[in-house]
């Protein structure tokens, strides 16, 4: 015997611990250690989908239909092939527009229509509502049931109840809570609700698992397996037709249609876009989830039909509604944790559901309807209201309260006379109303608003008129003729035979109709209609969400003027202070500008700040708060079809991409070659380096093993050691210059100079080299000489580096150099030129690039480290005065470079 | 991109697929009152099919990465 105070215990007690898995998920999610990030624990909660209606309603459907419940998960299967397709495009856009709900999609999408936003949510709101009912009437079927065990008796009527008296309506309301305290903890930009999910997921395993449970026990405990059900059914003519579908083409047609309608409903239930889209961490996990989800929908699938089949054998006589198979056969035998279990399960199934559902209405609800309503009538007053986001709280909670209240009522006027599965189907039928809009939203750009609002209320209309009416006549508010006969006894009107179509059944009947006009009205008028500038952008960023997502940020579309303090009272009036500031800051990370200074918003905050406040309260709404405080130039039609024009976009994007390809060839190619020259110039330094200090290393080792060695070669290489280091000095002295000219790090002293004492100074340093090598140097400088402006040193450098360039070409003993200097008008040219061997003229060139080296096969490479040219150019450029050579191979090579004259100092 | 290319390219083919096993005339062929394996052959299909289609997704979305080599096809 199951006492009723045992059944609210465990009851009561289920739902005590989804709070406390809420709680937890949330205080994790605070802590930044999300419990739910993951593809599992998303696909379990995309499970959300497996209501009541499955728990139970699926047993009570196959008892009639036999395969007639499988479509319903058949559908979403086929929706998860293409959700890398449609659902990854529908969560990207959700994104990065910051959508939290199906009605706010929609609106978004068509120019931030509130009309179809408030459209949309009429619609969902009312057809949601029997959904909600089924899962109200589940629990308190259930309750009822299994308060008697172990007597299984159908007698109950719950319209005979008091509603005080009702346990569904304390139910009901706890519910409420949860959704309230998890569904509306406080208002997030993005909308996420992580307790709330991670007790979602926590539903799913609990109903899986009791499903699964009740099957095994049906199959191997009450029957010896699966083969064994089926024989025994198979015997029995009643039971025989089960196995098969009706052999008609409507038949086959009914069947297809429920695959299509549910594909259409597991996208677009209110509970489903908030956990597949809204509630979703990371894209990814959409990869495993669309196989995952289905194979769930499978495993809780595989035994509907034996327990409805051991069901109707095992009460064959009695009067057992089949909806309450899952639960009454456990009990029949006597099993009573198993039926405890199982009502617990179902109600995890109920729960699950209604939660979501509520959460998800009630944003809509708010953010489409209510908030576009006030903001319309009391636009200055909210903006100035400080504490917008308690008005958005407490309206979403009253949503969540009004929800559940109608769809309790509707549960005990209507509900009643429906099996669970019809009521849910209905629902079904007015969510897949979205489907034109939303998918002809995100693939097609010219879909219109008004296109998208016709197509809507005709399917709504056919909607309500085949399915709505029919189901009042049924409770009795309605006279019966209207389906019998039709509206004033027109044939043609009749609902379950509109225009005469017959051979389906009503679900099918209807979302043929409805489908037919809602799409036909959207295509149409859209076609006949012009978008406006905002549709015409809105409709881009959706379908090219992949090309924009990311420079969605770019403020092409926003040319307004406003002012960052308006911008942030606005923010913290609806986000709280603290949300603002986080926001705000997150925003300055990415640019490099002080916010606490600048006055005016620049382009790009205004459509961050509208993106904020849009996850808060919904796109169109947001849109009309930040009109209130921007002065916005709309862009013309023209300008925007400039900005989108698709062609045009894709042509300068084309010759941009080719045009930087070639940019990056050819910074690539120089790379290359800057990569060869330094590979050069490295080996040539070492080269350079190593030579004398193997000449100073030897000579030193022999001074070191001969003591005895005599004074005069003891002097003679000591000398040559010194000479070396001093090479080594110079070497390594002329890499740091370069490498100090080359970074400007070098430090220039610049004064009046004579170039005459350059001359001669550098001919002193060079001394000794041209006299190594028995050269003659003539010099002729007139005089008086103009002076020129520069660093002395350098200029010295320059004439030292190309003496002793002249000197290293030149041969021994016949060598000749001459040093001349000439004035011409505005500056002085010096000429060095040798009789050495000559540059050939495509390295001439070359000569004065870093690293760069003659090379000649015959005489290898020539002494110095290949900088001193370069060196050379980079002081005489310095001075404003230009570089050359001229010469001819085997004719000796005249270096020549000019530098400007002081021209007031020319008195001199 | 081109992965992903492909991925989509498989998927909508496993789901033309399937919207093909799961409509008339083919399960017509299968909608019969014969027992495989003592299990009503209407259902045994249908849920084999429909189990090979999840498999399939999942290799599908899986594959990719691997490149072009692993082909899946039902």
């Amino acid at each position: 015997m199951l006492v009723t105070g045992i059944i609210l215990l465990f009851a009561f007690g289920y739902v005590g611990l989804l709070f406390a898995i809420a709680f937890y998920g949330d205080k994790r999610a605070d802590m930044g250690k999300s419990i739910i990030s993951n593809p599992y624990i998303y696909a379990l909660s995309l499970a959300v989908y497996c209501t009541a209606w499955t728990f139970y309603g699926s047993v009570g459907r196959a008892a009639k239909t036999g395969a007639g419940f499988l479509p319903i998960y058949i559908g979403p299967t086929l929706t998860a092939a293409l959700g890398w397709l449609v659902l990854r495009k529908i969560i990207r856009i959700s994104k990065v527009n910051r959508i939290t709900s199906i009605a706010d999609f929609i609106a978004s999408r068509y120019g931030k229509s509130m009309t179809l936003g408030g459209v949309v949510t009429v619609i969902a709101v009312l057809g949601i509502i029997p959904y909600i009912s089924l899962q109200l009437k589940a629990i308190s079927t259930s309750y009822l049931l299994i308060k008697q065990y172990p007597r299984v008796t159908m007698d109950v009527n719950f319209g005979q109840i008091p509603f005080l008296k009702d346990t569904a309506f304390y139910i009901a309301l706890l519910l409420a809570l949860f959704a309230i305290l998890f569904g509306t903890r406080h208002l997030e930009a993005t909308e996420k609700h992580e307790g709330l999910v991670a007790a979602i997921a926590f539903e799913s395993g609990v109903k899986l698992v009791a499903f699964l449970v009740l099957g095994l026990f049906v199959t191997y405990g009450i029957y010896h397996g699966l083969g064994d059900i089926f024989q025994k059914a198979g015997r029995l003519e009643t039971l025989k037709k089960l196995f098969v579908l009706e052999n008609r083409i409507g038949a086959y047609a009914d069947w297809s249609m429920y695959i299509f309608l549910s594909m259409l409903a597991v996208m677009f239930l209110p509970r489903q876009f908030q956990i597949t889209v809204v509630e979703n961490i990371n894209e990814e996990h959409l990869k495993k989830a669309i196989w995952l989800f289905p194979l769930y929908l499978l495993a809780i699938n595989i035994f509907v039909l034996p327990v409805a089949i051991g069901g109707l054998m095992h009460f064959e006589g009695v009067a057992v509604d089949a909806d309450t198979f899952v639960l009454t056969l456990p009990m029949a035998e006597h099993r009573q944790w198993l039926a405890l279990f199982i009502f617990i399960g179902g109600m995890s199934a109920a729960t699950g559901m209604v939660i979501v559902e509520s959460v998800a209405l009630s944003t809509m609800i708010c953010n489409d309807l209510v908030m576009p309503i006030l903001l319309r009538k009391f636009t200055r007053q909210l903006a100035q209201r400080s504490d917008i986001s308690n008005i958005l709280i407490v309206v979403r909670r009253f949503s969540i309260v009004l929800v559940l209240l109608i769809s309790y009522t509707h549960f005990h006027l209507i509900g009643e006379f429906y099996p669970l599965v019809s009521l849910g189907l209905i629902s079904f039928a007015a969510v897949a109303q979205f489907a034109p809009a939303i998918l002809g939203g995100i693939f097609w750009k010219r879909g219109t608003r008004l296109g998208a609002l016709t197509g809507l209320i005709a399917g709504f209309t056919v909607w309500i008129y085949t399915l709505v009416l029919p189901s009042l006549v049924q409770a009795g508010i309605l006279s019966p003729f209207f389906v019998s006969e039709g509206p004033f006894g027109i044939a043609l009107l009749k609902p379950f035979q509109l225009f005469g179509l017959q051979g389906f059944d009503h679900i099918s009947h209807a979302i043929f109709w409805s489908l037919l006009f809602n799409t036909g009205c959207y295509i149409g008028v859209s076609l006949f209609d012009r978008p406006t500038a905002l549709e015409h952008s809105q409709a881009a960023l959706f379908v090219d969400i992949f090309r924009y997502a990311g420079e969605i940020d770019r403020p092409a579309f926003w040319r307004g003027k406003a002012t960052v303090p308006d911008l942030r009272s606005l923010l913290e009036a609806v986000l709280g202070k603290e949300r603002a500031d986080e926001a705000i800051a997150a925003y300055a990370k990415g640019q490099d500008q002080d916010w606490e200074r600048t006055v005016e918003a620049e382009a790009g905050f205004v459509g961050y700040a509208e993106k904020l406040l849009a996850g808060a309260i919904g796109s169109s709404s947001a849109r009309v708060m930040v009109s209130s405080v921007v002065k916005e130039e709309p862009l013309g039609i023209d300008e925007v079809m400039d900005i989108l024009d698709e062609t045009r976009q894709v042509i300068t994007y084309s010759r941009e991409l080719e045009r930087a390809t070639r940019e990056l060839k050819r910074a690539n190619e120089r790379l290359k070659e800057l990569d060869r020259l330094k590979d050069d110039f490295i080996s040539t330094v070492t080269h350079e380096l190593r030579t004398p200090i193997t000449s100073i290393r030897s000579l030193a080792e022999i001074l070191y093993d001969n003591p005895e060695l005599d004074m005069l070669k003891r002097k003679h290489f000591t000398g040559i050691i010194i000479h070396e280091s001093k090479r080594l000095t110079r070497l390594i002295s002329q890499v740091l210059d370069f490498q100090k000219i080359e970074s400007g790090k070098l430090e220039w002293k610049i004064t009046s100079v004579d170039m005459a004492n350059v001359i001669d100074e550098a001919l002193i340093a060079t001394d000794q080299m041209i006299k190594d090598k028995h050269l003659t140097v003539n010099v002729q400088v007139p005089d008086p000489l103009p002076l020129v402006e520069g660093d002395p040193d350098r200029l010295v450098q320059v004439m030292v580096n190309l003496i002793s360039n002249a000197v290293k070409f030149c041969e021994k003993d016949t060598g000749i150099i001459d040093i001349t200097l000439f004035v011409e008008k505005d500056h002085i040219q010096v000429d060095v030129a040798d009789n050495g061997i000559g540059i050939s003229p495509e390295h001439q060139e070359l000569i004065f690039e870093t690293f760069q080296q003659v090379r000649d096969t015959s005489r290898g490479r020539p002494p110095g480290s290949g900088l001193g040219l370069a060196i050379a150019k980079r002081i005489i450029d310095f001075h404003h005065g230009r570089i050359w050579v001229k010469s001819a191979l085997g004719k000796g090579a005249t270096f020549s470079f000019t530098l400007p004259i002081r021209k007031e100092k020319w008195a001199l | 991109m081109t992965g992903d290319k492909e991925k989509v390219q498989r998927l909508v083919a496993l789901f033309l697929a399937g919207g093909v096993f799961f409509s008339y005339p083919i399960i017509s062929l299968f909608n019969l009152q014969v027992f495989v394996f003592g299990i009503p052959l209407l259902y045994l299909f249908i849920f084999v099919i429909w189990l090979v289609l999840i498999l399939l997704i999942g290799l599908a979305t899986r594959s990719g990465s691997r490149g072009a080599g692993k082909r899946s096809l039902g």
